[in-house]
């Protein structure tokens, strides 16, 4: 019995030990071969470099505007994320609080458009808001994400705060404070744990989007870290040593990130999942 | 007295719900209905006029069979992409609900991919395809990959579903621990003691209690194996002579490259019914399926 036990425990690690290297292994190749030279790489990419040259990064980041565009993509999740929380929040409480027809339907509407996928708004989306020159900033597109955004941060927040006693708020009533008071000082700090789950999920989204802002920035200036990366790939798609580079530079942000909130990340995926 | 108070509700209904509603109807819904317009036309993207065509587009989606081939290798792709990254996702939340050590670096090394946008994923695969199997396949002589996966149409649409699958499973992963920890003890126990092997444990208990789990999982990735484009681009960019272009990049290419807009938000329209019809059934279906916990 004990033995069988004692087996079956090692044959799991060994499973989940493979599993691991095959998520992590092909970032590792990355890393490895950024630092070697193309002609190298050809000839072996699983050796180990030859020596430790950081000549590719330095290239690379120049090369991707690396500086550039990693400020274009923190200002625009940064701005899209604290929106589109603030107003979703405000959006869910009104919601909750004030239940007339009309905000039934609109609660219904914004949860049905959540079918609706990105590719079937596309092409008119550019071509109105090209028609009106909104295209090519870095606030129309933070503008799009509160609206692409919206529905499932008012759909997440509208579940909890239905669970918030309205006594709490009746308290901070009598007391003379304005609804927009009541809200920021008394509702918004309650649903803390819900924020996390709300920034952690669209901070995912946002920063690592594609299709969109390939559609709404056209002018290299404006580019973000995706699609900056997308352009050093046309442009240098032979260098292989420089390309692995590029990667690795546009990972490693992420990956420091994710260390330090790596359970926060995570719990914050499973909350967003349970409806 | 009432008027003011008209006035008061109608200016915290604007404050609080004002700027969401706005942005949700002038991105959401608005292009939405005047794509459905657009579908009618017979617009070209540069010029100021276009007419009224009818139902012309709808019947040239039907004729287009470009359309329709890309559109089945996506019904095929998401159908094996749902499959594969909810096996492994649950194989792996399975295995790590169970007594073992480390479990917080397995499960976060299995959520890394997900940290990172399909470009980059697509290049990093598009480099361990072409060039690290390649050269593991003629150095130790594996037929399989002594020749690159991207360049022939059949194996380079399955680096998009292993590509896929490697991505999103731990994701899928994260969502079948927090179900799996919701299982009371008491009741794996009890079957124990009445004699339940892990397997019965499993198939009686587990995956009956599992089911609200697997529709969320099911609807997440059934949404993005439709949706895919990124990871398509970057990865295959849809050769090897657009063997791999699933509909998104399709209709994509077909309204903003060959400036067809009309016939092409038709083609992305019918997506739509599409992705909306098969989202309905899955959970309708399994709906009817969960069980009382």
């Amino acid at each position: 019995m004990n033995v069988s036990k004692t087996l079956t425990k090692f044959v799991r690690y060994i499973v989940l030990v493979i599993f691991f290297c095959l998520y992590i292994l092909p970032f590792i190749l990355v890393v490895l071969n950024s630092l070697k030279e193309r002609t190298e790489i050809i000839s072996n990419p699983l050796s180990m470099p030859k020596s430790f040259n950081l000549a590719n990064y330095f290239s690379a980041m120049e090369k991707m505007n690396f500086a550039h565009s990693f400020m274009n993509s923190l200002i625009i999740t940064v701005f899209s994320v604290a929106l589109i929380t603030i107003f979703s929040a405000m959006t869910a409480y009104v919601f909750v609080r004030v239940q007339n027809k009309l905000n039934k339907f609109l609660f219904f509407l914004m949860v049905a458009s959540m079918i609706i996928p990105f590719q079937a708004i596309m092409i008119p989306l550019v071509q109105i808001y090209g028609s009106i020159g909104f295209l090519n900033s870095k606030w129309a597109l933070i503008y799009m994400y509160i609206g692409f955004g919206a529905s499932l941060a008012v759909f997440i927040y509208h579940g909890l705060i239905k669970s918030i006693p309205l006594e709490l708020e009746e308290a901070a009533m009598i007391d003379g404070a304005s609804r927009l008071q009541i809200f920021f000082q008394v509702v918004f700090p309650l649903l803390k744990p819900t924020t996390m789950t709300i920034v952690i999920l669209n901070v995912l989204w946002i920063w690592n989007d594609f299709l969109l802002p390939s559609l709404v920035l056209i002018k290299p200036e404006e580019r973000t870290l995706p699609l900056s990366t997308f352009y050093f790939f046309g442009t240098y798609s032979v260098d292989y040593g420089l390309l692995m580079a590029g990667l690795v530079v546009t990972i490693i942000p992420v990956i420091i990130v994710y260390l330090f909130t790596q359970r926060h990340i995570i719990q914050g995926v499973m909350n967003g999942s349970i409806k | 007295m009432s008027s003011q108070k008209f006035f008061d509700r109608l200016k915290v209904q604007l404050l609080f719900s004002g700027p969401t509603l706005f942005a949700f109807f002038t991105v959401v819904i608005l292009p939405f209905l005047y794509g459905i317009y657009l579908t009618f036309t017979n617009w070209d993207g540069v010029s100021t006029s276009h007419s009224f065509v009818g139902m012309k587009n709808y019947l040239a989606v039907l004729d287009d069979a470009a359309f329709w081939t890309s559109l089945y290798k996506t019904m095929k792709y998401v159908l094996l992409t749902v499959i594969l990254i909810n096996v492994v996702g649950f194989f792996l939340a399975y295995m790590l609900t169970t007594e073992i050590r480390a479990k917080n670096l397995f499960r976060a090394g299995f959520f890394t991919p997900n940290l990172i946008g399909g470009i980059i994923l697509g290049f990093l695969w598009q480099f361990i395809f072409s060039n690290v199997l390649v050269y593991i396949g003629e150095h130790f002589k594996i037929g399989i990959f002594s020749s690159s996966w991207l360049a022939d149409p059949d194996k380079a649409f399955w680096t998009l579903v292993i590509v896929t699958t490697w991505q999103y499973s731990g994701y899928m992963m994260v969502i079948y621990i927090a179900g799996l920890m919701n299982i009371p003890k008491e009741l794996l126990e009890a079957a124990s003691i009445d004699g339940a092997n892990a397997f019965v444990r499993l198939r009686k208990i587990i995956l009956p209690l599992m089911v609200p789990s697997f529709i969320v999982c099911v609807f997440l990735s059934l949404q993005r194996g439709f949706m895919v484009y990124d990871l398509n681009i970057a990865l295959t960019n849809g050769g090897p002579y657009k063997s791999t272009q699933l509909v998104s990049m399709y209709v994509y290419q077909k309204a903003f490259l060959s400036q067809k807009y009309g016939a092409g938000q038709a083609e992305a329209f019918v997506l739509f019914l599409i992705v909306a019809i098969v989202t309905l059934i899955q959970v309708y279906v399994s709906k009817k399926r969960e069980v009382e916990a």
